[in-house]
Protein backbone atom coordinates (compact mmCIF):
# COMPACT_ATOMS: atom_id res chain seq x y z
CA UNK A 1 0.00 0.00 0.00
CA UNK A 2 1.10 3.67 -0.88
CA UNK A 3 1.23 6.01 2.06
CA UNK A 4 0.13 9.60 0.78
CA UNK A 5 2.89 11.66 1.41
CA UNK A 6 2.02 15.16 2.83
CA UNK A 7 1.22 18.00 0.54
CA UNK A 8 -0.11 21.75 0.87
CA UNK A 9 -1.33 23.55 -1.95
CA UNK A 10 -1.98 27.38 -2.18
CA UNK A 11 -3.06 29.83 -4.84
CA UNK A 12 -2.76 33.40 -4.14
CA UNK A 13 -3.51 36.82 -6.48
CA UNK A 14 -0.19 38.43 -7.68
CA UNK A 15 0.61 40.88 -4.89
CA UNK A 16 3.95 40.76 -3.26
CA UNK A 17 2.04 40.80 0.53
CA UNK A 18 0.11 37.58 -0.44
CA UNK A 19 4.05 35.97 -0.60
CA UNK A 20 3.53 36.13 3.48
CA UNK A 21 0.52 33.72 3.36
CA UNK A 22 2.49 31.14 1.09
CA UNK A 23 5.35 31.13 3.98
CA UNK A 24 3.42 30.49 6.64
CA UNK A 25 2.12 27.64 4.93
CA UNK A 26 5.32 26.25 3.76
CA UNK A 27 6.91 26.65 7.28
CA UNK A 28 3.92 25.52 9.08
CA UNK A 29 4.16 21.90 6.88
CA UNK A 30 7.88 22.20 7.03
CA UNK A 31 7.32 21.64 10.93
CA UNK A 32 6.66 18.02 10.15
CA UNK A 33 9.67 17.11 8.42
CA UNK A 34 11.82 18.72 12.09
CA UNK A 35 14.52 20.43 9.67
CA UNK A 36 17.12 22.16 11.55
CA UNK A 37 16.52 25.87 11.61
CA UNK A 38 19.54 26.79 8.40
CA UNK A 39 17.68 24.11 6.46
CA UNK A 40 14.20 25.28 6.52
CA UNK A 41 14.76 28.66 6.49
CA UNK A 42 16.95 28.04 3.24
CA UNK A 43 13.90 26.26 1.51
CA UNK A 44 11.44 28.94 2.78
CA UNK A 45 13.62 31.71 1.19
CA UNK A 46 13.63 29.79 -2.09
CA UNK A 47 9.83 29.48 -2.15
CA UNK A 48 9.46 33.17 -1.44
CA UNK A 49 12.09 34.09 -4.42
CA UNK A 50 10.60 31.70 -6.39
CA UNK A 51 7.04 33.16 -5.93
CA UNK A 52 8.53 36.87 -6.23
CA UNK A 53 9.82 36.09 -9.30
CA UNK A 54 6.31 34.51 -10.61
CA UNK A 55 4.69 37.58 -9.30
CA UNK A 56 6.94 40.40 -10.58
CA UNK A 57 8.70 38.68 -13.55
CA UNK A 58 5.83 36.13 -14.81
CA UNK A 59 2.45 37.57 -13.96
CA UNK A 60 4.06 41.21 -14.25
CA UNK A 61 2.04 41.95 -11.39
CA UNK A 62 -1.41 41.76 -12.47
CA UNK A 63 -3.43 41.06 -9.50
CA UNK A 64 -5.50 39.00 -11.69
CA UNK A 65 -3.26 36.59 -12.61
CA UNK A 66 -2.60 33.79 -9.84
CA UNK A 67 0.00 32.15 -8.34
CA UNK A 68 -0.36 28.56 -7.61
CA UNK A 69 2.39 26.72 -4.87
CA UNK A 70 2.12 22.99 -4.27
CA UNK A 71 4.91 21.48 -1.47
CA UNK A 72 5.33 18.04 -1.29
CA UNK A 73 6.56 16.68 1.62
CA UNK A 74 8.19 13.30 0.79
CA UNK A 75 10.20 11.18 3.52
CA UNK A 76 13.74 12.18 2.27
CA UNK A 77 12.59 14.95 0.18
CA UNK A 78 10.83 18.50 -0.13
CA UNK A 79 9.36 19.37 -3.79
CA UNK A 80 8.00 22.66 -4.65
CA UNK A 81 5.59 23.78 -7.67
CA UNK A 82 5.29 27.19 -8.33
CA UNK A 83 3.35 28.08 -11.64
CA UNK A 84 2.18 31.34 -12.87
CA UNK A 85 0.44 32.83 -15.91
CA UNK A 86 3.36 34.34 -17.11
CA UNK A 87 5.11 34.41 -20.96
CA UNK A 88 8.18 32.94 -19.17
CA UNK A 89 11.63 33.47 -19.41
CA UNK A 90 15.18 32.32 -20.19
CA UNK A 91 16.81 30.84 -16.95
CA UNK A 92 20.61 30.23 -18.52
CA UNK A 93 20.31 33.82 -19.27
CA UNK A 94 21.23 35.51 -16.05
CA UNK A 95 24.35 37.20 -15.29
CA UNK A 96 26.55 35.82 -12.15
CA UNK A 97 25.80 38.29 -8.83
CA UNK A 98 28.99 36.99 -7.72
CA UNK A 99 31.10 38.26 -10.34
CA UNK A 100 32.84 41.79 -9.31
CA UNK A 101 31.12 43.77 -11.71
CA UNK A 102 27.88 42.27 -10.70
CA UNK A 103 28.31 42.27 -6.46
CA UNK A 104 27.01 45.36 -6.14
CA UNK A 105 24.00 45.52 -8.33
CA UNK A 106 20.61 45.50 -5.86
CA UNK A 107 18.76 42.90 -8.08
CA UNK A 108 19.77 40.12 -9.32
CA UNK A 109 20.16 36.99 -6.44
CA UNK A 110 16.72 35.42 -6.64
CA UNK A 111 17.21 32.87 -9.02
CA UNK A 112 20.78 32.73 -7.51
CA UNK A 113 19.08 31.95 -3.70
CA UNK A 114 16.74 29.20 -5.52
CA UNK A 115 19.41 27.26 -7.38
CA UNK A 116 21.79 27.62 -3.88
CA UNK A 117 19.36 26.77 -1.57
CA UNK A 118 17.75 23.81 -2.91
CA UNK A 119 19.23 21.16 -5.17
CA UNK A 120 17.25 20.63 -8.18
CA UNK A 121 14.89 23.37 -10.37
CA UNK A 122 13.46 22.37 -13.61
CA UNK A 123 11.45 24.69 -15.83
CA UNK A 124 8.87 23.89 -17.58
CA UNK A 125 6.94 26.81 -19.91
CA UNK A 126 3.13 26.21 -21.23
CA UNK A 127 2.60 26.31 -25.36
CA UNK A 128 -0.25 28.87 -24.10
CA UNK A 129 2.01 30.65 -21.76
CA UNK A 130 2.52 29.74 -17.69
CA UNK A 131 5.65 28.90 -16.04
CA UNK A 132 6.39 26.38 -13.71
CA UNK A 133 9.12 25.65 -11.87
CA UNK A 134 9.84 22.20 -9.86
CA UNK A 135 12.59 22.60 -6.82
CA UNK A 136 13.66 19.24 -5.04
CA UNK A 137 15.63 19.79 -1.79
CA UNK A 138 16.85 16.37 0.00
CA UNK A 139 16.58 16.32 3.14
CA UNK A 140 17.60 13.96 6.35
CA UNK A 141 15.00 11.40 7.46
CA UNK A 142 13.63 13.34 10.84
CA UNK A 143 15.06 12.36 14.17
CA UNK A 144 11.50 10.94 15.19
CA UNK A 145 11.51 9.62 11.87
CA UNK A 146 14.31 7.11 12.45
CA UNK A 147 13.58 6.51 15.55
CA UNK A 148 10.04 5.15 14.95
CA UNK A 149 11.79 2.74 12.10
CA UNK A 150 13.93 1.59 14.46
CA UNK A 151 11.37 0.66 17.17
CA UNK A 152 9.89 -1.38 14.06
CA UNK B 1 8.48 45.90 9.24
CA UNK B 2 9.05 48.22 12.35
CA UNK B 3 11.87 51.01 11.78
CA UNK B 4 13.26 53.25 14.35
CA UNK B 5 16.63 55.38 14.52
CA UNK B 6 18.70 56.86 17.28
CA UNK B 7 21.96 59.03 17.63
CA UNK B 8 25.06 58.14 19.42
CA UNK B 9 28.34 59.59 19.17
CA UNK B 10 27.69 60.94 15.43
CA UNK B 11 26.63 57.96 14.31
CA UNK B 12 22.95 57.25 13.12
CA UNK B 13 21.56 54.02 14.05
CA UNK B 14 18.98 52.01 11.80
CA UNK B 15 17.06 49.36 13.98
CA UNK B 16 14.92 47.07 11.34
CA UNK B 17 12.85 44.66 12.99
CA UNK B 18 10.96 41.69 11.17
CA UNK B 19 11.58 40.97 7.60
CA UNK B 20 13.20 42.95 5.26
CA UNK B 21 12.26 41.55 1.99
CA UNK B 22 10.65 42.15 -1.19
CA UNK B 23 7.63 44.95 -1.09
CA UNK B 24 7.61 45.81 2.50
CA UNK B 25 10.71 45.29 4.37
CA UNK B 26 13.21 46.78 1.77
CA UNK B 27 11.31 49.73 1.30
CA UNK B 28 11.24 50.44 4.69
CA UNK B 29 14.66 50.25 4.78
CA UNK B 30 15.40 52.56 1.69
CA UNK B 31 13.43 55.37 3.34
CA UNK B 32 14.98 55.09 6.79
CA UNK B 33 18.61 55.81 4.71
CA UNK B 34 17.18 57.41 2.54
CA UNK B 35 15.93 59.91 5.47
CA UNK B 36 19.14 59.90 7.34
CA UNK B 37 20.69 61.03 4.24
CA UNK B 38 18.33 63.50 4.25
CA UNK B 39 18.89 64.94 7.65
CA UNK B 40 22.83 65.14 6.66
CA UNK B 41 23.82 61.84 8.53
CA UNK B 42 27.15 60.30 6.89
CA UNK B 43 27.89 57.71 9.55
CA UNK B 44 25.17 55.12 9.47
CA UNK B 45 25.18 51.88 11.15
CA UNK B 46 22.37 49.37 10.58
CA UNK B 47 21.95 47.09 14.02
CA UNK B 48 20.40 44.01 12.41
CA UNK B 49 19.59 42.07 15.44
CA UNK B 50 15.60 41.78 15.44
CA UNK B 51 15.60 41.07 11.59
CA UNK B 52 14.11 37.27 11.37
CA UNK B 53 14.58 37.42 7.65
CA UNK B 54 15.84 38.94 4.53
CA UNK B 55 15.64 37.80 0.92
CA UNK B 56 17.09 38.73 -2.14
CA UNK B 57 15.02 42.16 -2.00
CA UNK B 58 16.00 42.82 1.04
CA UNK B 59 19.76 42.12 0.38
CA UNK B 60 19.68 44.45 -2.86
CA UNK B 61 18.12 47.25 -0.37
CA UNK B 62 21.47 46.78 1.57
CA UNK B 63 23.35 46.62 -1.25
CA UNK B 64 21.48 49.96 -2.43
CA UNK B 65 22.15 51.55 0.74
CA UNK B 66 25.70 51.14 0.67
CA UNK B 67 26.86 52.19 -2.44
CA UNK B 68 24.50 55.04 -1.86
CA UNK B 69 25.64 56.20 1.37
CA UNK B 70 29.26 55.83 0.34
CA UNK B 71 28.93 57.39 -2.91
CA UNK B 72 28.20 60.58 -0.89
CA UNK B 73 31.15 60.01 0.80
CA UNK B 74 29.74 58.44 3.65
CA UNK B 75 29.68 55.36 5.32
CA UNK B 76 27.15 52.61 5.91
CA UNK B 77 27.80 49.77 8.35
CA UNK B 78 26.03 46.59 9.52
CA UNK B 79 26.13 45.27 13.38
CA UNK B 80 24.68 42.07 15.17
CA UNK B 81 23.75 39.97 12.45
CA UNK B 82 21.25 36.92 13.41
CA UNK B 83 22.49 33.98 11.75
CA UNK B 84 20.07 33.56 8.71
CA UNK B 85 21.55 37.23 7.53
CA UNK B 86 25.07 36.18 7.98
CA UNK B 87 24.07 33.29 5.64
CA UNK B 88 23.00 34.85 2.69
CA UNK B 89 25.65 37.58 3.40
CA UNK B 90 28.06 34.91 3.13
CA UNK B 91 26.36 32.95 0.39
CA UNK B 92 26.24 36.21 -1.83
CA UNK B 93 29.48 37.10 -0.97
CA UNK B 94 28.51 40.42 0.23
CA UNK B 95 30.06 39.59 4.47
CA UNK B 96 33.18 40.72 2.46
CA UNK B 97 31.80 44.24 1.24
CA UNK B 98 29.92 45.89 4.41
CA UNK B 99 31.83 46.60 7.41
CA UNK B 100 30.18 43.97 9.47
CA UNK B 101 30.70 44.11 13.70
CA UNK B 102 29.48 41.84 16.14
CA UNK B 103 28.33 44.67 18.72
CA UNK B 104 26.98 48.30 18.21
CA UNK B 105 29.56 49.44 20.74
CA UNK B 106 32.76 48.35 18.57
CA UNK B 107 30.94 49.26 15.06
CA UNK B 108 30.63 52.45 16.32
CA UNK B 109 33.81 52.73 18.00
CA UNK B 110 34.85 51.70 14.15
CA UNK B 111 33.84 55.24 12.37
Amino acid sequence: MTVPQPQVHVAIASRFENIELVQVAIEASLDILELDEKTAHRIGLAVREGVANAIKHGNREDPDKRVEVDCILARDQVIVRIEDEGDGFDPTDLPDPLRAENLLKPTGRGIFFMNEFMDEIDYTFGSDGGTIVTMKKTIAPSFKEVATREEE
Amino acid sequence: MQMTAQHREGVTIIYPKGKITIGMGDVALRDAVQEALNAGATKILINLKDVSTADSSGIGEMVAAYTTVTNRGGALKLCELPNKVTDVLQITQLITVFDVFESEDEAIGSF
